[in-house]
């Protein structure tokens, strides 16, 4: 299965969170997303978004400035 | 002859009963519940605009039941064109004051420019909004109409006071086709009581 990509790097918040609740409607059930985000704040809100959307936060990782999130769709 | 039933025997087991299944009882109806908040946003500057649409817009992402009530300076919020709120410096001490561009040792410094100069230089408002703008831009933060735009777009419910557009003057043309409804504080209490979350801005 392909993974879709999100580029939210520049972005802050809340857009990041916004924009990947959008682009998560785009990906059918158990497909992934992956976003790329340089807002530190970041790291704790796709923790947060993932727990209270009830999908799954597969990945959290970080390489140099750009955080990358890879977020299972379950709901 | 069958024995009498032991009432405090039973209500003693009940209560233990109750005791150890209720907590999770509590927590599988809190987990099924969708959560919802209520805003009432009252300030009508480029600045305070940001607090109620970041975090309407955010809970709405989660999936939460969101309304917002405007009232006062509030209903600026809820105006056609938004483009042109501003931000005030004057008698704002908690406002950094630094340039949107130049080198970085330039950027940093932070302008204390005293009130009684604010308020003499004609559109000195006008100016501290540019640079604010440019500030938003630069640092990746959304425009005012672009959260709102989410929070439309996420069905959150825009609620205006209908007290203060009499007071003002306004008439219900002058404010966006989305706002649901123009009601009373009587209307909005049951709301808020409702809410897991409620926030005054």
């Amino acid at each position: 299965m392909t993974t879709a990509v999100l580029d939210a790097k520049g972005l802050n918040c809340p857009l990041p969170i916004l924009k990947a609740k959008k682009a998560l409607q785009g990906v059918p059930a158990g497909g992934l997303l992956e976003i790329l985000a340089t807002d530190p704040g970041a790291v704790a809100d796709f923790q947060a978004f993932c727990r209270q959307t009830k999908n799954e936060l597969v990945s959290s990782t970080q390489d140099g400035k750009v955080y990358k999130f890879v977020i299972r769709r379950l709901t | 002859m069958a024995a009498l039933p032991d009432t405090a025997a039973l209500d003693r087991l009940i209560s233990e009963r109750l005791d150890a299944l209720l907590p999770q009882k509590l927590a599988e109806l809190r987990e099924k519940k969708t959560a919802s908040m209520t805003i009432i946003a009252t300030k009508g500057t480029l600045d305070w605009a940001y607090p109620p649409f970041i975090l309407a817009s955010t809970a709405a992402a989660l999936g939460w039941n969101v309304s917002m009530f405007f009232t006062f300076y509030g209903l600026n919020l809820l105006k056609k064109d938004i483009s042109d709120l501003k931000v005030s410096p004057l008698g704002n001490p908690g406002m950094p004051m630094k340039m949107p561009f130049g080198p970085d040792w330039f950027r940093g410094i932070n302008w204390n420019i005293p009130n009684v100069v604010e308020a003499g230089i004609p559109g000195f408002e006008s100016l501290a909004t540019v640079l604010m703008k440019q500030t938003i831009q630069n640092k990746g933060v959304a425009s005012i109409p672009e959260l709102r735009s989410a929070c439309i777009e996420a069905g959150v419910n825009l609620i205006g006071c209908q007290m203060t557009v009499d007071l003002f003057g306004f008439t219900h043309d002058d404010f966006i086709p989305e706002v649901k409804e123009y009601v009373g504080a009587a209307t909005f209490l049951p709301m808020a009581r409702d809410a897991d979350v409620s926030l005054f801005i």
